[in-house]
């Protein structure tokens, strides 16, 4: 049984992907699950794993070569079957090609039923009828179980045979409202087995989704930490003087109402103690930026209105803290999210920023890497930025953006004294945050990276 | 409460509603000195005279137009075809006149009238005599249609028609007279028209139907309940002006739509019902909708063709069966 390797979405957004590289050769035996190639999405470098076993028999796509979701890209099959059939329709998107037929034959089946004069029997007739037809099925009923029809006062004998379709590929099938109650729930229809017609995705197959976990995001991996469970945090319900709060604002300043607040921080203690654990080994080499990131999370953990996003209709108070950090790229940027950052030790946080911006700049992240972050910082300081202002990445309520320590004289109890001294801005969109609620916010950030001792209590 | 017949209760509906006003008055063949076909009439000549029973010749044409007369100078007809497929001679007359008449007018001439009687099938009239004309007469502006299906809902809603300052068409049923439900005694009985009712509650399919089909609903709705499927039945009771509102609120609960009508499925109500579905209701639904109908044949007169040709509680299980994904 040949198996069809078409290009997946491989992320919620794809719409199309680049075969990056082939992993495997024509003549390769191929076991179910295997990583065939290396597509690109619009986000990142992902993997084709082979659904079924064989042998790869066909590559129909170049490296370097771009397909649209649903189109055949190789055949898998046992080494002497004929696949002939399968590589030359191959190319094309199959669902339009393949409904056509369908229409055809209840059009036609109108046609006769409207046009003739006479008594027809009812099972001829009913192919007009909304009741399901008896023999002749066209191609989106496939599957479904064809009723009994009343015992017909039928002259003619059955012709037809039930058709077959191909609708095992193409595009997903799924009811109104199972699509609405997945958009609801965040779930991705890719990973929820149809148990309907044509393996049509229908509401009992999202409760059962829901219920089980059923649906996987993609590719299967450390998603559990992205996902919103209960408990993790309190929806607050909008009061009049929120919700009024929130139109006026957004009617005057666009979709996000967005307000900035700025402070400088002293920098000096992160410094020394950057520098003291730098002198303890390699091992205890943190960036700046670190301390930071554990200052913002250790913040952020004792401040959930702001660490909160903007849903519409409520606001989402975190309790855990999934900090995304702004990270550039060749050809634009990405927010990677340390998951729990405010439970991390500070050399897990580095690790992982280090390795989640290495990724990111390979573009090899997936998706539950950078989707999920309940507050953001963007860094420019390595570029001798002194001050920005940074953009908000919706739902999510605010993003910091730091910029360079630098030393700089202050006024210290009437000494003018030279000082490491970083400035931060926190844009807040103030349908969440209102300026006196950031400002608490930066307050608490402000005594945290003044004393970094305070990241160890 | 008192259980009366559908036959009584609109019996009750016509006696009050001419005791309530003398320009209300009854005309059809044999509505008088035979105490009407079905007897719904019964007793009325005795109560309110010749004047206001008035037994006519066969010639529906004839009476409807004198109908449509009589309310052009401020009477309030009830004209009572003995089936509504007799009433086919007379259409130009409900179509052409009562329908138009405060339109063409400019509401110069009142059109407060009322055409009733049986719709659809009973039992072996055969092809000419079983047919169910709603999707016809619903079709029209200008017309109110109601099709009641209970004795009370018959009552409420007759007593309507009459008030009605426009044309009302009164759908009843051959096999409707003779079955029984509450209808009080000491109180005004008046069913608005345009108003659906829940006849059922139930949560994973709705069971949208009206008059007739209503009881096969209601034996469907038992059957589904055996296999632990609980079916919410909308007895829309009016076609024209249609309860959009309560179909949408029915659909939302359940996800899931059946539609019964004892007609024709081409350009049937169903289809009309089924168009406002898919359209206002569209992202509540897990399954398309589904039509229970007369199949498309000239009703035949044999009994066991007659009964698969109809719409029944067994096609109605099967339906909902399949949009709840069961089979």
């Amino acid at each position: 049984m040949a198996t069809k390797v078409v290009m997946e979405a491989l992320s919620p957004t794809m719409e199309e992907g680049r075969l990056v590289k082939w992993l495997k050769n024509e003549g390769d035996k191929i076991s179910s699950g295997e990583t065939l190639a290396e597509v690109e999405t619009d986000k990142a470098v992902m993997e084709l794993v082979a659904r079924g076993d064989g042998v790869l028999r066909k590559r129909l796509l170049a490296e370097g070569e771009t397909a649209p979701i649903g189109q055949l890209v190789a055949v898998i099959a046992a080494p002497d079957e004929n696949i002939d059939a399968l590589v030359a329709g191959g190319g094309a998107a199959p669902p339009a090609k393949e409904a056509k037929p369908a229409e055809e034959v209840v059009a036609k089946t109108r046609e006769t039923a409207a046009a003739s004069p006479v008594p027809r029997a009812p099972e001829q007739a009913q192919g007009e009828a909304s009741t399901p037809p008896q023999q002749k099925v066209p191609a989106y009923r496939v599957g479904s179980a064809a009723p009994k029809a009343p015992t017909p006062p039928s002259p003619e004998p059955q012709t037809e045979q039930p058709r077959q379709g191909g609708n095992g590929e193409g595009r997903m099938r799924s009811s109104p409202l199972a699509r609405r109650l997945a958009h609801e729930r965040g779930l991705n229809l890719d990973g929820v087995r149809g148990s309907g017609p044509g393996g049509r995705i229908v509401k009992r197959d999202i409760e059962a989704a829901v219920a089980g976990g059923g649906a996987q995001p993609r590719a299967a991996a450390p998603a559990a930490p992205a996902r919103a469970r209960e408990g993790d945090f309190a929806d607050v319900p909008l009061t009049q003087m929120r919700k009024t709060i929130a139109r006026r604002l957004a009617e005057s300043i666009g979709p996000v109402p967005t307000f900035y607040l700025t402070a400088e921080l002293d920098m000096e203690r992160v410094v020394e103690m950057r520098t003291a654990m730098a002198e303890m080994g390699d091992e205890f080499k943190v960036s700046v930026n670190d301390i930071v990131m554990k200052a913002v999370a250790t913040a952020l953990s004792l401040h959930p209105e702001v660490n909160a996003h903007w849903l519409g209709d409520r606001i989402r108070q975190f309790n855990r803290v999934h900090l995304g950090m702004a990270v550039a790229v060749e050809d634009g940027l990405i927010t990677p999210v340390v998951f729990d950052a405010d439970r991390k030790r500070m050399s897990e946080i580095s690790r992982e920023a280090r390795e989640l911006a290495k990724r990111a700049r390979e573009r090899r992240l997936k998706p539950e890497e950078y989707m999920g972050a309940t507050f953001s910082v963007s860094n420019l300081g390595m570029f001798g930025i002194e001050h920005f202002t940074a953009i908000i990445n919706p739902p999510e309520a605010g993003i910091l953006a730091i910029g360079a320590v630098e030393r700089k004289p202050v006024d210290v109890n009437g000494d003018l004294v030279t000082r490491q001294r970083m400035r931060v801005t926190m844009s807040c969109d103030h349908r969440v945050i209102d300026g006196a609620t950031g400002a608490r916010f930066l307050q608490t950030l402000r005594r945290m990276l003044e004393n970094p001792l305070m990241l160890v209590y | 409460m008192p259980v009366i017949t559908y036959r009584d209760a609109l019996n009750q509906a016509l006696r009050e509603e001419m005791q309530r006003d003398d320009r209300v008055f009854l005309m059809g063949e044999e509505v008088g000195v035979y105490q009407g076909a079905y007897k719904v009439s019964k007793g009325m000549l005795q109560e309110f005279g010749e004047m206001r029973i008035v037994d006519t010749p066969i010639t529906e044409l004839g009476f409807a137009g004198v109908g449509v007369g009589a309310a052009m100078v401020g009477l309030r007809p009830i004209i009572e075809f003995m089936t509504w497929n007799f009433a086919l001679l007379a259409i130009d007359q409900v179509v052409n006149a009562a329908a138009k008449m405060l339109y063409m007018s400019g509401g110069q001439y009142p059109m407060a009238m009322v055409f009733r009687g049986p719709n659809g099938a009973a039992l072996q009239l055969s092809a000419q005599h079983s047919q169910a004309w709603e999707s016809w007469l619903s079709h029209i502006p200008g017309l109110k249609v109601v099709a009641p299906g209970t004795p009370y809902d018959a009552k409420g809603l007759l007593k309507s028609a009459v008030r009605d300052d426009n044309p009302v068409i009164v759908l009843e049923g051959e096999m409707l007279y003779n079955t029984k439900g509450d209808v009080p005694e000491n109180e005004e009985v008046i069913v608005p028209i345009g108003k659906a009712e829940v006849k059922r509650e139930g949560s994973d399919v709705s069971l949208i139907t009206y008059g007739k089909m209503v009881l096969v609903a209601q034996q469907a709705a038992e059957q589904l309940a055996k296999e632990n499927v609980s079916a919410e039945i909308v007895d829309l009771r009016t076609l024209r002006p249609m309860d959009v509102d309560a179909i949408a609120a029915s659909v939302a609960k359940t996800n899931r739509a059946v539609v019964i009508e004892e007609g024709w499925s081409v350009a049937g109500v169903g289809a009309q019902i089924a168009d406002f579905v898919q359209r206002e209701c569209f992202d509540d639904l897990d399954a398309p909708v589904l039509r229970v109908h007369q199949e498309e044949v000239p009703m035949p007169y044999a009994k066991n063709l007659e009964r698969a040709a109809k719409p029944d509680a067994k096609k109605t299980v099967a339906a909902a069966k399949r949009v709840l994904y069961l089979e």
